[in-house]
């Protein structure tokens, strides 16, 4: 259970990118978790408010966009979502594909109201 | 309502640190390796048994990380190598920044090898690079063969996955085959050794393995200086 200390990570970036922009007020934190992170998106979310809460910054909205495993074909070049069963290629069939992406942990964006 | 693009990793922060500690271990020739696993997988047992087979004077170190207690570096300084406890007070992973405070005050100059012993968790120490030259995952018999599936991020991450405690595989529903095909599932190639730290099997492939993993970190640090 981690997610509560980035939870607090993601709101002093928050906060910092308030400070640079006064009188504006963030109302949406975009962030991209990835299915191999090791982050729990409903934790997070949990964390986050409840850290949230407590802040001048409240209300604060998070939105997490969830990203899965991606994988190469070596053979076809095509990069496609893996799930758990299944890591072969769907478009030529090859295997084993290596995993290219889905570890993400990223601050994507920030909604602000400019005043 | 503006939309402000930051596109910036929330572990930011701790990737400083980490790449930071990264360029000071390849200056100072250090080969380092972070050892994850759940509780009681034997990540303490293992580092007993490497230490153990060192003459005195190998340039070796080790960082243990535990939630609460002295125990492990109490057990591992037996052996008359540097080792120092960090205790999280709480915190289930470590993190750069206590790695760089733990080692504050030593040469890394006078180490060749640095074990971190990261606290028993097999989920949140896999989203914090120490600066460790790769990551080592062990998995326990008794823990069940299901486990890479179970716990994709840290298959994916660690190099190697050592399978602990084959000495009880009479004793429990582990399928070594389809562990091994688990993690390599989630992590096609994957190196995968065997052992067990209470009779000894497969050490000597693990000690090989060690050496030529510091060969090879030693051979690309002089091809980069050059």
């Amino acid at each position: 259970m981690h997610e509560l200390s980035l939870a607090q990570t993601l709101l002093e970036t928050v906060e910092a990118e308030a400070r640079r922009r006064p009188g504006a007020r963030v109302v949406t934190v975009g962030v991209r978790v990835g299915e191999l992170s090791g982050v729990d998106p409903e934790a997070l979310s949990f964390s986050f408010e409840a850290l949230v809460a407590d802040t001048a910054l409240a209300p604060l909205a998070l939105a997490i966009e969830r990203c899965p495993r991606r994988h190469r074909c070596p053979r076809c070049d095509f990069t496609f979502a893996a799930t758990d069963s299944d890591f072969a290629c769907p478009r030529c069939g090859s295997t084993p594909t290596p995993c290219v992406g889905g570890d993400e942990l990223e601050l994507t964006f920030l909604e602000v109201e400019e005043p | 309502m503006t939309r402000i693009v930051v596109e910036q990793k929330v572990l930011k922060e701790n990737d400083r640190i980490a790449a930071a500690l990264r360029a000071r271990f390849r200056d100072a020739g250090v080969f380092c390796l972070n050892l994850i696993s759940s509780p009681g997988a034997g990540k303490t047992t293992l580092l007993e048994r490497t230490l153990e087979g060192f003459p005195a004077g190998e340039r070796v170190a080790v960082l243990t990380g535990d939630i609460q207690t002295e125990n492990d570096a109490v057990r591992l300084a037996r052996f008359g190598f540097l080792v120092r406890q960090i205790t999280t007070g709480g915190t289930c992973h470590l993190e750069a920044r206590m790695v760089e405070q733990a080692l504050a005050d030593w040469r890394l100059e006078d180490l060749e090898l640095l074990f971190i012993e990261n606290v028993g968790n097999l989920v949140c120490p896999s989203s914090y690079d120490l600066g460790e030259a790769l990551k080592v995952v062990l998995l326990s018999v008794p823990e069940g063969d299901d486990k890479p599936l179970k716990y994709p991020a840290i298959f994916h991450k660690a190099e190697l996955l050592v399978l602990n405690k084959l000495d009880l595989l009479p004793y429990v529903p582990f399928d070594l085959e389809r562990a091994r095909a688990h993690a390599r599932h989630i992590h096609p190639g994957m190196e995968i050794l065997e052992v067990s730290c209470t009779t000894g099997a497969g050490l000597n492939t693990w000690r090989q393995w060690l050496k030529e993993r510091r060969e090879a970190a030693r051979r690309e640090a002089a091809a980069l200086t050059r």
